[in-house]
């Protein structure tokens, strides 16, 4: 009772953060993403607890609309974690990528950016590398579902930018990790 | 186990601000001696004698902590000092050779001008009675930390016949606050974490700070405009420029001997990292390394002739060397374990330091580059990373974690002395050492 309180006042707050950036400017917008330690719904401690949420497709408004509804989309269909060391995209997040990228194709000006990250563990510059790895594997599993290449940036964090801070697996299996973030 | 603590107060001016307007870093760094060396060489520093109204700088504890933080000297307790001579004739040898001590380090501060001091210092070997030096340097109250470590330096090459490395700097990499309102800031000290100065803030991360050849320039990758970009700073003016950013990564700046090109690591559109030159006068790159695997963290011999860097393309990180006059594949250079990566060259180069993996915990190695001795790992903690040769190559410094905190932390080359430097403040992450002052 408890625990389930504290956690819907966290989210609730991470929603408040998330909405907020989506007003702010684009350089603000990766914020929003390291919000997501406030859901504990969908790490990859329990990968089955996957919920899908519908993201706005095909309607019409601005894109800076678009993209405000996007990222205020229930925030666990925005993030997708990782084994240690590994940049494939484990089959629990199919719908999640299915759903991003319906949104995408029915919206071609909308454009989203992939921020790749790593937990703290190896070296700084290797650990860039893996975070562009898993960027671009998400972007892979985009297109191949029909997103323009247009749409998609990608940048790695590396381990530069945790989500969890925390020298243990619960905190490193949050930062093993692509934030999806859409532009506005 | 040898273990003490000392305090350093580091004294606050900000040298250079960024861009953005830099608060000064508040760093002071407790240093721990975790792991000592029983052939510590015993020496007896006395305290200096100092004018009235003098500064009350401490000039013969700096030395002190200097000579004792390398491990290889150990300094007598004041309060075993039987006297307190400021000059050679001062000197009862027979009574400072009961103390077991094989040298004595004296001197005296004079005040020839109210801000100009002189200092006068003799070392004598206590057995022949020998002046081993006898010098005055002259300093105003500003630099008479500077001229504590300078005489540290002459101590130590004087004794030991390798070069003082205490009037050297150190960058590293600062994080304050918490996840996900973070402050980054590069930050440039003295060897012994004293006097730190930020030259760059952000709320983006900076990384990977490098130092050019004649210690003038730091290039650094910064992420303030939420993509990575490669700064070269030049630290007496704050002046900086944007040397590469192209579309993805650009990362892991290393200078050429020369000081003219950097090796970087950049990425095609599908995100494949390779090596570049990047040359700094016309922009141009010459691309060093083909292959589908993440290449990265390059670092140049001495003549400017090869690069040494990791590469996965075997499967998991390893170290390769690559010369750039004859073409050809890189030589595997590490075969132990499934995780070595981050080369960096001892400035004799005879050997590497890297990082490897070892039953899942990170730790400092060396690698011998010149009797095939295959690697030695010289550090024990979980998260060792980031190591930097001193320019005198008898300590690297290196990054780890401490009571959840990171921290920088020294291990001499042959692995028998280890120090942490314990920030008050702040993450404190990838140390380099700079080289040495003056010799350009």
């Amino acid at each position: 009772m408890n625990r389930s309180m504290t956690k819907v006042i966290l989210l609730a707050g991470a929603m408040m953060l998330a909405a907020c950036h989506g007003k702010s400017a684009v350089k603000e917008q990766p914020t929003a993403g390291a919000a997501v330690p406030a859901n504990e719904t969908s790490g990859p401690a329990n990968g089955s607890g996957t919920t899908m949420n519908p993201l706005p497709g095909g309607a019409a408004g601005s894109v800076s609309a678009l993209a405000e509804a996007a990222n205020n989309a229930p925030i666990d269909t925005r993030t997708i974690y990782f084994d240690f060391d590994k940049s494939d995209i484990k089959p629990q997040y199919d719908d999640v990528i299915a759903a991003h990228a319906k949104t995408l194709s029915a919206n071609p000006t909308l454009k989203i950016k992939l921020e790749g990250n790593t937990d703290e563990r190896g070296t700084r510059e290797y650990n860039i590398g893996l975070g562009e790895r898993r960027a671009q594997a998400v972007r892979r599993a985009l297109m191949l579902q029909g997103v323009a290449d247009s749409q998609i940036t990608t940048v790695s964090y590396g381990s530069e930018r945790p989500a969890v801070e925390g020298d243990t697996e619960a905190a490193w299996s949050k930062n093993r990790r692509v934030d999806m973030v859409y532009l506005p | 186990m040898n273990k003490r603590l000392l305090l350093l107060a580091a004294p606050l001016w900000i040298l250079v601000a960024g861009i953005v307007g830099a608060p000064p870093a508040r760093s002071e760094f407790l240093v721990q001696i975790t792991r000592g060396q029983d052939t510590a060489i015993p020496i007896a520093i006395v305290p200096f004698a100092v004018p009235p109204g003098a500064s009350t700088f401490d000039v013969a504890g700096l030395i002190a902590h200097d000579l004792d933080g390398s491990g290889r000297f150990k300094s007598m307790d004041r309060k075993d000092m039987i006297g307190e001579p400021h000059a050679g004739a001062e000197i009862a040898f027979d009574d400072w050779r009961r103390l077991n001590s094989d040298y004595i380090l004296v001197g005296r501060l004079a005040r020839p001008a109210p801000n100009a001091y002189d200092i006068v210092y003799e070392l004598y070997n206590v057995l022949t009675r020998q002046r081993l030096l006898g010098y005055q340097v002259h300093t105003d109250s500003a630099g008479l930390r500077l001229a504590s470590h300078q005489i540290a330096d002459m101590v130590y090459q004087s004794i030991t016949g390798i070069r003082g490395a205490f009037a050297t700097h150190i960058a590293y990499v600062s994080v304050l606050g918490h996840v996900p309102h973070r402050t980054y800031q590069l930050v440039v000290a003295d060897a012994d974490g004293a006097n730190p100065h930020v030259v760059m803030q952000s709320s983006q991360p900076l990384m990977s700070p490098a130092w050019s050849p004649h210690g003038r320039r730091i290039a650094y990758v910064s992420f303030e405009d939420h993509l990575p970009s490669i700064y070269v700073q030049v630290l007496k003016t704050g002046a900086r420029r944007r040397v590469s950013a192209t579309a993805g990564v650009n990362q892991a700046p290393a200078w050429s001997p020369d000081g003219r090109r950097l090796a970087v690591t950049l990425s095609d559109r599908s995100g494949n990292l390779d090596i570049y030159i990047l040359d700094l006068a016309t922009g141009g790159l010459t691309r060093v390394t083909h292959d589908p695997g993440i290449d990265t963290e390059a670092q140049w011999s001495k003549d400017g002739r090869s690069l040494y860097f990791t590469s996965d393309r075997d499967g998991g990180p390893q170290i390769f060397e690559k010369s750039l006059d004859a073409g050809g594949r890189p030589r595997r250079l590490t075969f132990e374990g499934s995780y070595n990566a981050r080369p960096r060259l001892s400035p004799d180069e005879s050997r590497l330091a890297l990082v490897t993996r070892e039953h899942g915990d990170y730790r400092i190695a060396t690698l011998d580059l010149k009797h095939d001795g295959g690697m030695q790992v010289l550090t024990k903690g979980r998260f060792d990373v980031s190591p930097s040769f001193a320019p005198n190559g008898a300590e690297i410094i290196y990054a780890t974690r401490s009571a959840g905190r990171g921290v920088l932390a020294l291990v001499s080359t042959d692995g028998r002395v280890q120090q942490t430097l314990m920030s008050t403040v702040g993450e404190v992450q990838e140390p380099a050492w700079g080289p040495f002052q003056g010799n350009d």
